[in-house]
């Protein structure tokens, strides 16, 4: 019964259907319950209404980003059309490393109930594409290409199963809306703080009581951050969070440099007092009449959430929260216990309702209209639910319709009360710290029974592998395992020497605590405040440069997953992992996307990505290592590298490593140099000090060397390179060495002999190893280079002086085929250069090796 | 046993020195490899334990063989090879890449043949064969996909490495010293190479990559090993089934290499070079003298055969050249002399060749310019002569600038042993201006 429409850009024209629902005196935006999309040329018009599943406009035009329409609203002039959307993530907008936690090959169709927090969820009306077919799984087997199917959700860590929803395309399909996930959490574009808020979501579950609480507390906070800085507010969170892992305070503090404001630590004193105050609330179970008080002074923006729980028919208007609350937990309690008692009895209780809801409150954060616009996204949420179980079931939609209806009086009354409530925003400020701390001393235990109940019911694999054929795009090949298992040290000098190895990799990087935190701090100044920035990292080789970035990368993804930054998605790419410097494009998409293009297709979609604002965006940190590599003539790719990060909405940084420091002077034009920025840092080479210092924390107290032996090789290694790499394949190299001699520390003997196997020339124990006449004929060279006075000869001026020597040395004198013969072989070793063969006797000779070295090396002899 | 014996006694001549032939000639071809390796005992041992440490503790390594043409690296890798893969611990779990780089030209080539090798393409279809960019991507996939102790180790043997480092970027080389530096699947890179500046070579973050573990097989050969050696490679196992003849070939052997005249021959060539493969082409060549007729080796034998080793082949070339271009090689010769090696053109020597004429030939007379020119050509077609850099097709033949390629003593040897040689063509020869 749909419409489907071509890919090709075909004018849409979108005009509301009907009469506005309501409209919103504050925002002055109409609500409309459905939009017709037309085609130009074509008759039929498209009708999206709330609750449908739509395609909406991506970066992809092969694959729309898929959502749910929760509400429908425009403005008084009809230009703006905007839409309160659900999103939903397919597979291919999940990064490819995380979709090993599925532990399956998705479906092609699938999708994932988007649970994130890190994307806006009101998009322009005018980008839908088309409404599409979405069910819940099973999968079917066959590939029916127009209908998607979730069964999970994607919180942009995990998977979990999404409530199971009986019939979602075909019946009540609000009940994803209404109560899906329990602690389903509307996208909304700052994630610290709906950490806050789900946090507090999760406390409220405790007890029926505080719900209101939380929710205020929450509202208090955000009001305090937008008094403070966002980032200030962040830190001062972080602060708190990391207090509880003292090992990842201590990190964070080195690394924020910057003091306490005096704010924050208000924030914290009041924290602290607070918390006591509450430990006494907390503990005699508080009774109604409290709450209510509560919920009486801490209006403003509780209701502004709670209002739209009012009805689609009347204008908008926010009642109070008491009636709110009942009528939310008596719209819900019905329809889902009558479906799904078996899975989800508990969520029946009003406390359901309010771990629902509570997460759309830091959407308070964006000022007045965000907080609205929450507010009128649970009501249409609530509406679509309504709305959709009339298409159940029309005969109960007269009935629902009365008994959800909040008088108007009420109505009326909390919308008086928001005014006042609103301008009486120091009050609440007051009251905020009592709620944090009533918060944060309520067991968590509820969300974490639950979520242990979802993990068991790991959608069988079973059903899904058929339909997901491997195809050589995603194919992931590997190397066939081992068939005995490696065997593991036996020895000190064995474990050593796996210690040493350069590929294990250390606890920690020592002699590079600044540098780790100088990258740890710019890159996550940069995650936290959302910008985008680029970086330049120099060094000779070996000097730690990509493993501190790595490390770096390690600890902000273990500070992702403990919440106390925004998450981020980390890429990496290598000039000399590249075949030519354009498929830094293809793997930057490919790491983002997974998509495979060639390489201008993957430059225009990664300019488009960068360029236009999208809803859910992470900051990406992308590692570009051996950056000169992507040196082009007209450095177009160094060039959009730099330039990404400073577009608005990109949300990138770009961390850059080379060996040379004056690189960006040396090959960069000035447009790309100048973008690069001056932030850069050096890593100098390993000083002996710091090599040794490296070596003991590798053999971590594994007593395999003598300390002598040790300074020897640090000493020798820095004076050559301060290559890292070096000193470890030599400490190596000495471990083996000790093992034939079977004495029980490596000693300076065998460290020597290491060091002369890898450092001392060759030369000269070749020349010394060679037959008489390759002898001799070194000898001609240098005679002859002394008679010319030059330092080249042809073979026959050589051959001449060879032929005196060889009579000299009383040895039959050699044919000139011969000569050549012993001409080349030199040659092939590189003792003598040599001009191509073909030139036969005119080629000239040159010594590789000075003559010093000749005469010292067949003195000897 | 004894009953072998007996019959075994009556095996014919004829039969026996096929016998021969074909074991010696396996030997002396590397189709089969010694059964141990002498002189290069710490080189076996240490290739041998890091290759094993690869394969039993998924270690990953780095090496580069490095040793002059004929010194035996390929017999050192592929009797470690074999050592190693006697135990079963190994055998199951080492996958072997050989890469050559003059098959690999470059690095295109060398993937899909890594690719192939492994077995990877199996995997996916030929579409992986798309690009040379997401060959490399699928390669370096794989390789990242394994870790230490799961993973089978993989061998990659690079001969002649030194032409590796020629590819653009070395990026085969970064990438798989990267892999051998880095906790992904265990692999050890062999390098072969003939050149001792082959690090120098490497760009600097290669070779900061590379581990920097070098086996140099240097022989330090004396001339009575290289005497044992020759005798040994000669010889007959025990197990050869006709015994008598087996003894008498043996002891033939022996007082071949204690002749004076022998010895003498390889002295010269084991003066000249140390490398097997050259000493291998001289024992082919006596071999090859053995018949039914002629069942042992003889002393003249080598000696032909050294002959024909050390012959000089410009000199060879002489000798099938007619008279009149023996004759403008003579008058080059002299050129080269009066004009200390200056270049010349075809008239100088026409002039030079009929000064000649007029001087003191009796035997000869002159030609017309085109046979001359016809002459003069055919010994530009056999590199007698060639045109001197940056000369050519500016002037007219005649008065292209050309040089000799031929040493004086060349010419002389070839003159000795022209047949019918013209006494005064000689004279002219050997006389020393014109």
């Amino acid at each position: 019964t749909m419409t489907y429409f071509t890919r090709q850009r075909v004018r849409r024209v979108y005009k509301w259907r009907g009469e506005p629902l309501s409209f919103n005196r504050k925002l002055k935006t109409y609500e409309y319950s459905s939009l017709a999309i037309s085609v130009e040329g074509l008759a039929r018009a498209t009708i999206i209404t709330t609750g449908q599943h739509i395609l909406i406009e991506g970066e992809d035009d092969d694959n729309p980003y898929v959502a749910r329409v929760v509400r429908l609203f425009g403005d008084e002039s009809g230009k703006q059309k905007k839409a309160v959307v659900q999103w939903f993530v397919r597979v291919s907008e999940v990064p490819p490393f995380k979709l090993k936690l599925l532990g399956r090959k998705p479906h092609p169709q699938e999708i994932f109930y988007y649970q994130g927090r890190s994307c806006d969820d009101e998009v322009d009306a005018e980008s839908i594409l088309r409404p599409v077919q979405v069910a819940e799984a099973p999968f079917p087997d066959s590939d029916d290409k127009d209908t998607l199917y979730v069964k999970l959700s994607w919180d942009s860590k995990t998977f979990k199963v999404m409530e199971s929803e009986p019939s979602l395309a075909s019946s009540p399909p609000a009940s994803l809306a209404s109560r899906a996930p329990p602690r389903h959490v509307l996208p909304t574009p700052d994630p610290a703080v709906m950490r806050r808020a789900t946090s507090g979501e999760v406390r409220c579950n405790g007890a029926t009581m505080s719900t209101g609480k939380a929710g205020a507390m929450e509202a208090e906070s955000l009001h305090s951050a937008t008094k403070l800085s966002a980032s200030k507010c962040l830190s001062s969170k972080r602060r708190n969070a990391s207090a509880r892992t003292p090992g990842v305070r201590k990190k964070l503090e080195l690394c924020s440099p910057e003091k306490m404001t005096r704010d924050d630590m208000l924030l914290q004193l009041l924290d602290k007092e607070l918390e006591k105050e509450a430990m006494l609330v907390q503990r005699p179970p508080s009774s109604p009449l409290h709450t209510l008080d509560l919920v009486e002074r801490l209006t403003p923006i509780r209701r502004a959430h709670r209002a739209p729980v009012a009805k689609d028919a009347v204008p908008v208007t926010p009642s109070t929260l008491v009636i709110n609350k009942l009528s939310a937990s008596e719209m819900d309690s019905p329809p889902s216990s009558a479906r799904d008692d078996s899975t989800r009895s508990e969520f029946t209780s009003p406390a359901e309702v309010d771990d629902e809801n509570s997460p759309v409150l830091p959407a308070a954060i964006t000022p007045r209209g965000s907080k609205r616009k929450s507010a009128q996204l649970v009501s249409s949420r609530i509406r679509k639910q309504l709305n959709l179980l009339d298409t159940q079931d029309l005969s109960s939609d007269g009935d629902d319709e009365d008994e959800f209806l909040p008088s108007k009086k009420e109505q009326q009354s909390s919308s008086e009360e928001e005014e006042a409530g609103l301008d009486s925003e120091e009050e609440v400020v007051m009251k905020r710290g009592r709620h944090t701390a009533a918060g944060s001393h309520t067991p968590r235990s509820k969300r974490k029974t639950r979520s242990s109940m979802r993990t068991p019911r790991k959608t069988p694999s079973k059903k899904t592998t058929p339909s997901t054929p491997r195809t050589p795009r995603h194919a992931t090949p590997s190397i066939p395992s081992r068939s005995l298992p490696a065997r593991q040290p036996a020895n000190v000098l064995e474990e050593a020497r796996e210690r040493l190895h350069v590929s294990s990799v250390p606890e920690s990087l020592p002699c590079r605590e600044q540098e780790f935190q100088d990258i740890y701090s710019f890159v996550e100044s940069r995650i936290i405040d959302g910008t985008g920035g680029c970086m330049y990292i120099s060094g000779v080789p070996g000097t730690g440069k990509t493993a501190t970035v790595h490390e770096v990368m390690r600890c902000l993804q273990r500070a992702a997953d403990e919440d106390e930054i925004p998450p981020f998605h980390f890429i990496e790419i290598n000039g000399m992992k590249m075949t030519d410097p354009h498929q830094a494009y293809v793997q930057v998409l490919q790491k983002l996307t997974g998509q495979k293009a060639t390489a201008d297709h993957a430059a225009a979609l990664l300019e488009k990505r960068f360029d236009n604002p999208a809803p859910r965006k992470e900051t990406t940190v992308l590692l570009v290592d051996e950056l000169d590599l992507l040196w082009t003539r007209k450095q177009n790719v160094m060039y959009n590298l730099f330039d990404w990060p400073t577009r608005r909405h990109a949300r990138l940084v770009v961390l850059t490593i080379a060996n040379t420091m004056d690189l960006p002077e040396r090959i960069m034009i000035n447009r790309v140099a100048s973008r690069l920025g001056l932030t850069r840092m050096s890593f100098q080479p390993y000083s002996f000090k710091q090599l040794q210092q490296i070596i003991m924390s590798r053999l971590n107290k594994a007593k395999a060397f003598e300390e002598d032996a040790l300074q020897l090789v640090s000493r020798k290694v820095a004076a050559l390179s301060g290559d890292a790499r070096r000193c470890l394949d030599i400490c190596r190299r000495a471990t083996e060495i000790c093992e034939h001699s079977a004495t029980g520390l490596v000693g300076m003997s065998h460290v020597m002999e290491a060091l002369n196997e890898m450092f001392s020339s060759s030369y000269i124990m070749a020349i010394k190893c060679a037959s008489v006449q390759e002898q001799l004929f070194l000898r001609a060279v240098i005679a002859e280079f002394r008679r010319l006075g030059l330092e080249e000869a042809t073979f026959q001026q050589v051959f001449v002086q060879h032929q005196a020597l060889c009579r000299v040395e009383g040895l039959k004198p050699i044919s000139v085929s011969e000569g050549l013969a012993v001409c080349q072989r030199l040659g092939a070793c590189r003792l003598l250069l040599l001009e191509p063969s073909h030139l036969g006797v005119m080629q000239r000779i040159r010594l590789n090796v000075s003559q010093d070295d000749v005469l010292y090396a067949l003195k000897a002899d | 046993m004894s009953k072998r014996k007996v019959k075994n006694d009556h095996m014919p001549v004829g039969e026996c020195i096929t016998q021969v032939q074909k074991i010696l000639r396996e030997r002396l071809c590397h189709q089969q490899l010694p059964q141990k390796l002498v002189g290069v005992e710490a080189q076996h041992k240490h290739l041998l334990e890091l290759l094993k440490r690869t394969a039993i503790h998924g270690e990953s390594n780095s090496v580069l063989i490095v040793g002059p043409r004929g010194a035996g690296k390929t017999m050192l890798l592929k009797c470690v090879l074999r050592d190693l893969l006697e135990e079963k611990e190994v055998q199951k779990n080492l996958l072997q890449v050989y890469l050559n780089g003059l098959l690999q030209t470059d690095d295109r080539i060398a993937l899909k043949e890594i690719t192939r090798q492994l077995h990877l393409e199996n995997v996916v279809g030929d579409r992986v064969f798309g690009s040379f960019a997401e060959n490399l991507a699928f390669l370096l996939d794989a390789l990242k996909k394994g870790d230490r102790s799961s993973s089978c180790p993989v061998l990659f043997i690079l001969d002649e490495f030194d032409l590796f480092a020629h590819h653009k970027n070395q990026t085969l080389l970064y990438n798989l010293f990267d892999v051998s530096q880095s906790a992904q699947a265990p692999i050890a890179v062999v390098g072969l190479t003939c050149r001792l500046d082959v690090l120098e070579l490497l760009e600097k973050r290669v070779k900061s990559r590379f581990s920097h573990r070098q086996i140099h097989l240097l022989s330090s050969l004396t001339f009575s090993q290289y005497l044992d050696q020759v005798q040994a490679q000669l010889s007959l196992a025990h197990d050869f089934p006709d015994t008598k003849f087996a003894e008498d070939w043996n002891a033939g052997i022996k007082t071949l290499c204690e002749d004076k005249s022998v010895e003498e021959v390889l002295q010269k060539h084991f003066n000249s070079s140390k490398d097997f493969r050259s000493k291998h082409m001289l024992l082919m060549l006596c071999l090859s003298r053995v018949s039914v007729a002629n069942p042992a080796i003889k002393p003249a034998d080598v000696l032909e055969a050294s002959r024909l080793c050390l012959a000089d082949a410009k000199a060879n070339m002489l000798h099938g050249l007619s008279i009149l271009e023996l004759c403008l090689i003579i008058a080059m010769k002299h050129l080269n002399d009066i004009y200390e090696g200056e270049p010349f053109n075809l008239q100088m020597v026409h002039n030079e060749f009929k000064k000649f004429l007029q001087r003191k030939s009796n035997s000869m007379y002159n030609y017309d310019q085109p046979v001359v020119m016809k002459a003069f050509e055919h010994l530009q077609q056999l590199e007698l002569i060639r045109p001197v850099d940056g000369s050519l097709a500016k002037t007219q033949r005649e008065y292209q600038l050309m040089r000799l390629m031929l040493d004086h003593s060349q010419i002389m040897e070839s003159l000795q042993k022209y047949p019918q040689c013209p006494t005064d063509v000689k004279q002219w020869a050997m006389s020393a201006f014109g």
